[in-house]
């Protein structure tokens, strides 16, 4: 067998390394096909396939056995085949399944973005966004919780939880212990540490940034700002801490440091987790070298105040009359 | 009388003792196998029997046991599945009880077929009498030499024990039974990997039902097409059925498959009919996660043949106008039952047993028990009927594990075959409280009809 | 997050430690964890209930975090996280039991013990609560008493109120 196999996503082939998984082949493709991922994070082993947002439709399962796969499956944890074809947004069956996903995720998820400081990066706001109802079919009472401060650094909002297991796999696999787990069952299941007690670890506060929605957020954040009115830049610092590399990226407001988190790339994955001292106790320029304005998706919130080039608005027909007008227009803002 | 390979003896006064069991023919199968037959042989002829799993799936033993991976250096186990929890079947507990010896022989010449040196009965931990029981009858036959180092002195070895459960439906499921087994919470593992690639501590691992170890004793005894030749098509030997609910005589018989599903209910052979002289509403085949039947469909296929009690029989028609075998909980519900309330017990179940791992099933499970109860209770409207439809489709087949399915299909064959009952809870909200719906027309037979397949 | 008690910390004996070396020697080198179900089911037996300190003290003997004993205490329905009577019944609700009156018995034992599903009466021998199928639906309406989970089956609520008595008087 050779190490390299084929595998069409939605019409677009690419060619991976066997063993690779079907998320991950997207990924190298990139663009739209890309399945969204709620629990799944490459640099976390054992992740994914919990959430069921990543399901796509294998239509034809490998060269050898060219039968489909029966379910849908979850990409992030089915490995690709030679010759396999797998339907994601060309799929009606898979965006249904999807959107009953997102439906399933969000009938115990507060419907309250504008108070939650998760708002503007929050991955089930996209995804609702992208795949929700308007308004919900659940007319039954949500499950609650009290917000716990596990730590003085880090709060735990469980009502905002979708059980990713993300933290918990932050805690087996980058802290040296774990004091917080999944308590409970069903829908009853939280995130807990059973007896209150203090996550306390250099590694921490990298729950807060592995988090998909507003479950564990950065106390020395909350509230201060919304992400938006914030303008995010890439810095390091020569950190003395053996695995953390201090490159980072800084929240600023004006001339204040917000807040400091790792750098994330274009799937929302942190690049490097980085310590607690970067993260929590360096908020001055001074403890920083400033690289470059971090690159913010066109397409998020946060990009909405502060561009770094001007990209013309998508026209859906062509019509080249206005693109050439624009396309003078962008020569002029780059120039001037 | 039919034949009996699991309960032939179940009658004999001390059958659950090792000299009782062994007096009437026990542990033959042991030194049959272990002396003369080879593990390869002994998975051939459990090939040739045509055994399917009797936990539920019906997957051809045989052939699981074939899947096998069989790396150098690296030890292989067995696993046996007594973490009966499937609301309406039984048989295992009957079984382990009474003849529990069956069990260990039976677990033993599999062992030795797998190569497993150390093998596990699970067994869910509200069932500590029956706990006792196996740990007192392995004692036994440890002390005759059936078990421990060098057994009949053919070198094999084999160390048996039981491992108690912590109350958790979903540890019926094999993955999440191995995740139980191995100290963790019970959620499923995500497949692939599947058990016979890397199962136990990362081993190779078969999870057997308790039943199906058990009959692999008569398949070695009397070989496996002497087995085959029981039984009807693929559906092959003998299975447990648990009868429950509204019958003369509930409890569990052994059936040969392809009995026809009415003379289980009314000959005095087995169920002896419904209780109290009324008459049959539904019934649930196979435990509570396949969908409820309606008594003529329970009775008579689409195309006005008996429905038997065999995989293919009771499965004809799909889900349209079919079941399922599974486990063979057997629950039948006489005309004052309510299907709806019935199918809010269930959903309160599967709500309760959801491990909670993936968002499908540990939302929807909740969501459709909600919607149920408001029914239930004449605070439903008929919107909901259609939103439990939706749910229960967004819930199926997008899950990890099949608990999703289990919890979806009994909501959405109660919706398609008693949708009127649901009706009747909406319209008439305090009526339905006090009177049930009754027969209406679920035992009128049906006029030959054409099944198309859904989708 | 669970609300402790203060509790005092139990001292785990050693008639029961050995039975915990008993059970640790079932399972591969390295594999300790496996113990964790029955040992809980120990320690409960023993207690009546497993308490916060006991939990640590079973994950220090199998030498793991007590959040991995937290974790799979409260995932499984039979651990008490909270003392009960010292006859906890457990009474199936599920499909089949109630088609034979399952439902009937359960409110017969909050009139009967005058206290609701999971508390305690106050003479501290009793308390009950509803728990999904325990598999032994051909003998509905069935009833089981931890510890050593002793099984009532066919029960009527004459059986119920005699098995009360004869609890009370033993």
């Amino acid at each position: 067998m050779s190490d390299k196999v084929k595998v069409t996503i939605d019409g677009i082939t690419v060619e991976v390394d066997n063993g690779t998984t079907i998320l991950n082949a997207a990924r190298q493709i990139g663009g739209d096909i890309v399945p969204p991922a709620m629990c799944y994070y490459s640099k976390l082993e054992g992740s994914g396939g919990k959430c069921r947002t990543c399901i796509v439709k294998v239509s034809k399962g490998s060269e050898k056995d060219p039968r489909p796969m029966p379910k849908l499956v979850a990409s992030c944890r089915t490995t690709v085949m030679d010759g396999m074809e797998v339907l994601n947004i060309t799929s009606p069956e898979v965006l249904e399944a999807r959107a009953g996903v997102v439906e399933f995720l969000l009938i115990n998820h507060p419907l309250d973005c504008p108070v939650c400081d998760q708002a503007g990066e929050c991955d089930l706001q996209n995804l609702s966004y992208e795949h929700g109802l308007q308004q919900t079919r659940f007319e039954f009472e949500r499950r609650t919780f009290e917000r716990i401060d596990i730590g003085d650094k880090i709060q735990l909002h469980m009502n905002r939880c979708i059980l990713c297991y993300r933290c918990v796999f932050v805690a087996d696999q980058i802290t040296n212990k774990r004091v917080h787990g999944i308590l409970n069952r069903g829908d009853h299941s939280e995130i807990s540490t059973y007896i209150q007690q203090v996550v306390e670890n250099d590694f921490s506060g990298n729950v807060i940034d592995v988090c998909p929605v507003g479950a564990l957020t950065d106390k020395t954040f909350r509230f201060k700002n919304r992400v938006w009115f914030t303008k995010p830049v890439d810095a390091h610092r020569d950190c003395n801490h053996d695995t953390c590399n201090g490159k980072v990226t800084l929240w600023y407001k004006g001339e204040n440091v917000l807040r400091v988190t790792a750098r994330k790339d274009e799937f929302g994955e942190v690049e490097a987790f980085i310590c607690n001292e970067c993260r929590f106790d360096k908020k001055l320029t001074a403890d920083w070298v400033i690289e470059h304005p971090t690159h913010i998706d066109d397409t998020s919130v946060i990009a909405s105040n502060h561009y770094e080039t001007l990209i013309p608005l998508h026209v859906i027909q062509p019509n080249e009359a206005l693109q050439a007008a624009n396309e003078i227009e962008l020569h002029k803002k780059v120039k001037y | 009388m039919s034949r009996k390979l699991l309960l032939e003896h179940i009658n004999v006064p001390g059958i659950n003792t090792f000299e009782v069991y062994r007096q009437k023919g026990g542990y033959r199968a042991v030194e049959k196998a272990l002396k003369t037959l080879t593990p390869e042989e002994i998975v051939e002829e459990v090939k040739k029997s045509g055994l399917r799993g009797r936990g539920g799936a019906g997957f051809p033993t045989g052939m699981k046991w074939s899947f096998l991976a069989k790396p150098e250096g690296v030890a292989r186990y067995l696993v046996c599945n007594a973490d009966e929890s499937e609301p309406g079947t039984f048989k295992d507990r009957y079984l382990m009880t009474h003849i529990p010896h069956a069990l260990i022989e039976g677990m033993i010449v599999s062992s030795f077929a797998l190569g497993a040196k150390v093998s596990y009965i699970y067994v869910r931990g509200e069932m500590m009498p029956q706990i006792r029981i196996l740990e007192k009858a392995i004692a036994e036959a440890k002390a005759a030499g059936f078990l421990g180092k060098n057994i009949l002195g053919t070198g094999y070895d084999l160390e048996l024990y039981v491992q108690p459960g912590g109350g958790a439906y979903i540890c019926g499921e094999e993955t999440a039974l191995l995740e139980s087994l191995e100290g963790k919470r019970g959620n499923p593992r995500i497949k692939p990997p599947f058990p016979a690639i890397a199962g136990l501590y990362g081993c190779p691992t078969v999870v057997n039902n308790v039943e199906s170890i058990a009959a692999i004793v008569p398949i070695i005894n009397d070989g496996g097409e002497e087995y085959a030749k029981i039984g009807i098509g693929r559906s092959t030997g003998t299975k447990l059925i648990s009868a429950s609910g509204n019958l003369v005589k509930p409890g569990v018989y052994e059936i040969e498959l392809g009995l026809p599903v009415e003379e289980f209910i009314y000959s005095d052979e087995y169920c002896g009919g419904i209780a109290n002289g009324k008459r049959l509403k539904a019934t649930v085949a196979g435990g509570s996660s396949v969908p409820v039947l309606p008594a003529n469909l329970t009775l008579k296929l689409a195309n006005g043949e008996p429905r038997l009690m065999s995989y293919e029989s009771l499965s004809e028609g799909g889900f349209a106008t079919g079941t399922m075998l599974g486990s063979g909980g057997f629950i039948a519900f006489d005309e004052d039952q309510s299907i709806v309330r019935n199918t809010w017990n269930f959903s309160r179940f599967y709500y309760h047993e959801s491990c909670g791992q993936c968002s499908p099933c540990r939302e929807g499970t909740g969501w459709m028990e909600k919607v149920l109860n408001r029914i239930v209770h004449g605070k439903g409207n008929m919107q909901d009927v259609d939103l439990l439809w939706d749910i229960q489709r967004r819930i199926e087949g997008n899950t990890i594990c099949p608990l999703g399915d289990a919890a979806a299909w009994p909501v959405a064959s109660a919706i398609r075959h008693f949708r009127d009952e649901f009706e009747y809870y909406i319209n008439e909200p305090v009526k339905s409280q006090t009177v049930p719906y009754g027969m209406a027309n679920y035992a009128v037979p049906i006029e030959k009809i054409t099944v198309t397949e859904e989708k | 997050m669970l609300k402790v008690e203060e509790q005092t910390p139990v001292q785990l004996s050693s008639a029961l430690l050995a039975k915990f070396d008993d059970v640790k020697s079932r399972y591969p080198e390295g594999k300790q964890k496996s113990a964790l179900l029955p040992l809980l089911h120990l320690v409960q037996a023993e207690y009546l209930w497993v308490s916060t300190s006991a939990m640590d003290q079973i994950a220090a003997y199998l030498n793991i975090e007590p959040i991995e004993v937290y974790e799979v205490a409260t995932f499984y329905s039979m651990y008490f996280l909270k003392p009960q009577g010292k006859y906890a019944m457990e009474v199936c609700r599920t499909g089949p039991c109630c088609l034979v009156g399952a439902e009937k018995i359960l409110t017969h034992l909050e009139n009967t013990l005058g206290v609701k599903e999971g508390e305690v009466t106050a003479d501290g021998l009793f308390s009950f609560r509803g728990v999904e199928c325990l598999a032994a639906c051909g003998y509905g309406p069935v009833l089981q008493i931890s510890p050593d989970y002793t099984f009532y089956e066919n029960l009527t609520t004459e059986s119920v109120d005699k098995l009360i008595e004869d609890l009370k008087n033993k």
